[in-house]
């Protein structure tokens, strides 16, 4: 069945954006947006205030009639109305779970990684080898108040003891839920089949105990999709019904809420799946940092919690240090009135920078606060599969820390970056120069952003299922996700090797879609930028000995690439990137590649 | 259409004040609808459940753990004081007893024949909320607290940090652009809230901390001194905890900026009156600011209580405050609107709102500035 139309919402902390999605001429567009903000807290206290504000700008914009009095008119009849309805929402704070697990990194890494993989924010891993002693636990425990607890460990079959302790320390600490007073609080059991009966005893009075299949049933498998399943199904049934008006919210949707990010990873997984590549994507926000990778098939989710733009701006510093953020800002400034900007942007998060300068300092932030949640996501994403993997006993013991990161750079495919600072900057070049110097690709990478944060909704489109739309509703997430979500900026070639040795470390040749052709010298430290559209180019890749661009040291590459808003970028820097430790010589090479990129043009020498 | 504008601080004369005072865990409220309160009157109180240790019998004394409750001295439910003897095996003929003693005095809440894992609870901690300022209850929530109205001044600052705390103001700066300095403070100050003007020094608070001064109210503080107060580097504004003598209420935000005219003014009307103030600060949804409240006495209630808790929306001839630089901390008076986007120096399009400054005009971005809301 054709969709005619498609109202999708994203419930945020702040905002509410509706997207309309029609069928004209034959494919799926976006064709208008509107937005309201979230009526989640007082004076309202009630979410589909909002989500109706966002829909009636819509209908304002599109003068297609969506709302009957204070509803949504499902399906869509003659001219008014949308076939379908769909909303995700992270609107008070997210989904915030506690995990835990017996040993820390085999079953409490399975558990937090479907913590994650579900969209949830992971407060804290417990385990029976975390080093903290049972009362300290139960501190803990009683401190976070989370609205959702999952519980695993051990294999099936296997020994019940530790599992059980586990759900005694729950059982003492009877933890209670974030929102609402009169509501036991959620605990999913995926642990030894063994053990359940035990478990049952010791939570199902305290709690709202919920049984599902092992995260780990042997050693050498993981079994995430039961619990990331059951993660939502419980964020619908209780969460959100403690949430002011998601329960109107969710008798008009066709397809469940989701939660926001989990909507995000749900869209990335699957368009790295159609195109056999691999992605990572990035949302960087105001508070917190997600990011999604594929590699390898494997998907993977990591929250930074306290890295943000705004409310967690000043955390940034504290975590890369000032010295880090001032080796992106190309002018001197004093380092103590810089640390005060700083401040007053977290306690006046909705301010905008006015100058160039406030521009650049913010910009500088992003990078280091992309940098590190870049860190946090290669340590956590090693080599373990999202869903199901059979791997042998002797990998089963090599998951932790030590595990090998599934992110290669140069086998990175694209990178698309979503969030105000990325998405809204000024000038593409700023974004597209954001995305490099702080993911640091190497090899050939296509650099996209999404237009106007529309991944959450495309996502659940992607998910609904209801057999009859399931797969229009793909087609159609998959279409507006190519045509109007993503904002192609180009490609990134970047060689890697002992650059300062070589004279010219990268020769390349280029032959545009109009025939011509173009030969360029890729020089040691220097950035050079070709401006050509989203279009083929064929393009000659010569590195020299000891530099690999994607085939091996030395080896010559033959490719097509694209180029987009800010067209090719090749990348002679070098990785790791050194902008110079002498201020002058850094304000120097900043300038030098900001103006390759024509980044900051009103930038005062 | 969404509005961009940010809800200004308020700094209100004469206004009423409702306060809910709710206890963490259902308890008692002591307090009758109607009844007149003192800031430091109890009002609740409750019992938090008390701290649980867990001890593991099975293994102190190598028993399996379905044999825990064979040696269990103590039953579920039973007072233990610590040191008492918890569990004993039955030894040999009598002799080669082991036991196990309570770390803890408390109750026995649970005991496993999974684990061998035994839970004592210690006793339950006290907990009491005060009415934190003066006035009448005006609603009681039952089991968890009251709601206290009060009529006065409310004065909401930016940031703060230390908690709850109360005493006379004593406004020590000439003018709001003058500095609150270490010299000014001495122990006369003690249990008193000092209003400075566009700043204090880390000394300066230092020396009010040593004074036992109960609070202080200026326009600026340094960001990167807060380290030093705090014991960590403030990475996300969430305060309101720390265990600090002196609550410390900045108006303005960081650095050295004037205390708006209103806020500054109306703190030196009321020199010398008791007023409440709270340093706790959470910016996320949710937002917490940090307060000063200053009440009218009966005697002086003057019957012209300003009614209009309106909020308004940014429109001509609306006083704001400008929030980030340039121009940061100036107050002017909005003179047009434009409704289409404006490119600004950073090249960024927003919203923007023409203000007058001091006779001057300027194009800022609406985002960037805050209704002043007065009374």
């Amino acid at each position: 069945m054709k969709l005619r139309s498609i109202l999708a919402t994203d419930c945020g902390s702040t905002t509410t954006k509706a997207i309309l999605i029609e069928y004209v001429d034959g494919e799926y567009r976006l064709t208008y947006r509107g937005e309201a903000p979230t009526t989640v807290e007082a004076p309202f206290e009630d979410v589909t205030r909002g989500v109706l504000n966002a829909a009636m700008e819509v209908e304002e914009l599109s003068g297609r009639k969506i709302l009957d009095d204070d509803s949504i008119i499902t399906p869509q009849k003659g001219d008014s109305g949308v076939d379908i309805y769909i909303s995700t929402s992270s609107a008070g704070g997210g989904l915030q779970m506690m995990v835990a697990g017996v040993v820390k990194s085999m079953s409490g890494e399975s558990a937090e990684r479907a913590a994650l993989g579900a969209g949830s924010i992971v407060m804290d891993v417990l385990a029976s080898n975390d080093g903290r002693k049972p009362h300290e636990k139960i501190t803990r425990i009683r401190q976070l108040r989370p609205d959702m607890i999952l519980l695993s460990g051990g294999v099936d079959g296997g020994t019940t003891k530790h599992v059980v302790e586990l759900a005694e320390i729950l059982a003492a600490a009877n933890p209670q839920p974030r929102l609402g007073q009169d509501y036991k609080l959620p605990v999913i059991y995926a642990g030894n089949n063994k053990a359940t009966s035990d478990i049952e005893k010791t939570l199902s009075d305290l709690t709202d105990l919920d049984v599902t299949e092992n995260i780990r049933p042997v050693l050498e498998k993981e079994n995430l999709k039961p619990s990331r399943d059951k993660i939502h199904d419980l964020f619908m049934e209780h969460v959100m019904q403690q949430a002011p008006g998601y329960k109107k919210l969710m008798s008009w949707t066709d397809a469940p809420i989701m939660p926001t990010p989990g909507a995000v990873g749900a869209l990335i997984e699957m368009v790295a799946k159609k195109e056999n590549i691999s992605v990572v994507g990035v949302d960087i926000g105001g508070a917190t940092t997600d990011i999604f990778s594929v590699f390898q098939e494997q998907f993977n989710r990591t929250v930074s919690a306290n890295l943000g733009m705004s409310y967690s701006i000043c955390n940034v510093l504290a975590e890369a240090s000032l010295s880090n953020v001032l080796r992106w800002v190309p002018f001197d400034i004093d380092e103590k009135e810089l640390t005060n900007r700083i401040g007053n942007k977290m306690i006046r998060p909705t301010t905008v920078p006015q100058s160039l300068e406030e521009l650049v300092i913010e910009q500088a932030i992003a990078r280091e606060a992309l940098r590190l949640s870049f860190v946090q996501h290669k340590a956590f994403a090693v080599n373990l599969k999202g869903v199901q993997k059979e791997r042998t006993i002797s990998d089963a013991f090599e998951q932790s820390d030590s595990g090998q990161s599934l992110v290669d750079m140069m086998e990175l495919d694209l990178i698309v970056g979503s969030g105000g600072v990325l998405s809204h900057a000024p000038r593409r070049e700023q974004s597209a120069k954001m995305l490099i110097d702080s993911f640091l690709p190497e090899g050939i990478t296509s650099l996209a952003v999404d237009s106007i944060f529309m991944m959450p909704q495309l996502g659940v489109m992607a998910n609904i299922d209801k057999k009859s739309i399931a797969e229009e509703a793909r087609v159609a997430a998959l279409e507006v996700f190519e045509k109007d979500c993503l904002i192609r900026l180009g490609t990134c070639v970047a060689p890697v090797g002992s650059m300062s040795k070589s004279e010219v470390p990268l020769k390349i040749n280029l032959e545009f879609k109009n025939g011509e052709k173009k030969s360029i010298d890729l020089q040691s430290g220097e950035l050079i930028r070709v401006e050509v559209g989203y279009e083929e180019v064929k393009a000659e890749l010569i590195p020299a000995k000891g530099i690999n661009v994607g085939a091996g040291k030395g080896e010559k590459i033959d490719t097509i690439i694209f180029g987009g808003q800010v067209g090719l970028i090749f990348d002679g820097r070098g990785r790791p990137l050194d902008v110079g430790s002498d201020p002058n010589e850094r304000i120097s090479n900043l300038k030098k590649w900001a103006s390759a990129l024509n980044e900051y043009p009103e930038l005062k020498e | 259409m969404a509005h961009s504008y940010t809800p200004g601080l308020k700094v209100l004369k004469n206004t009423k004040i409702l306060k809910e005072r709710r206890l963490p865990l259902k308890g008692s409220v002591s307090a009758s609808i109607g009844s007149e309160v003192k800031p430091d009157e109890i009002i609740a109180r409750t019992d938090l459940p008390g701290n649980v240790q867990m001890v593991n019998v099975a293994n102190l004394l190598n028993v399996d753990a379905s044999d825990v409750k064979q040696v269990m001295l103590m039953d579920i439910g039973s007072k233990i004081d610590k040191n008492d003897l918890l569990a004993e095996t039955k030894g040999l003929f009598g002799f080669f007893k082991s036991n196990v003693k309570s770390p803890v005095a408390g109750t026995v809440e649970s005991i496993s024949d999974v684990t061998g894992q035994v839970v004592i609870r210690e006793a339950p901690l006290p907990v009491e909320i005060d009415a934190y300022i003066q006035g009448s209850v005006d609603e009681i929530i039952e089991n968890e607290g009251v709601v206290i109205k009060s009529k006065g001044a409310f004065i909401q600052g930016i940031f703060g940090v230390g908690g709850e705390s109360r005493g006379k103001i004593k406004v020590l700066a000439s003018s709001r652009d003058s500095e609150l300095t270490a010299e000014m403070i001495t122990s006369d100050h003690e249990g008193m809230i000092l209003v400075g003007g566009n700043f204090i020094s880390l000394d300066a608070y230092k020396k009010a901390l040593a004074c036992n001064v109960a609070g202080v109210v200026v326009g600026g503080f340094n960001y990167y001194d807060l380290e030093e107060v705090l014991g960590y580097t403030l990475g996300v504004a969430i305060t309101g905890s720390e265990d600090l003598v002196t609550s410390l209420v900045v108006t303005e935000g960081y650095g050295k900026i004037q205390m708006g005219q209103q806020t500054y003014d109306l703190l030196s009307e009321s020199n010398g009156r008791l007023a409440s103030i709270n340093g706790a600060t959470q910016i996320r949804a949710g937002v917490i600011r940090p307060e000063i409240i200053i009440p009218i006495s009966d005697a002086s209630k003057n019957g012209n209580e300003n009614k209009t808790e309106k909020i308004t929306g940014m429109t001509d001839g609306s006083t704001v405050r400008v929030i980030r630089s340039p121009n940061f901390g100036k107050i002017g008076i909005v003179k047009e609107l434009p409704a289409e986007l404006r490119k600004m120096e950073s090249e960024t399009m927003v919203r923007v709102a023409i203000i007058d400054i001091d006779g001057k005009q300027f194009e800022i971005p609406r985002s960037n500035l805050e209704v002043v809301e007065i009374d």
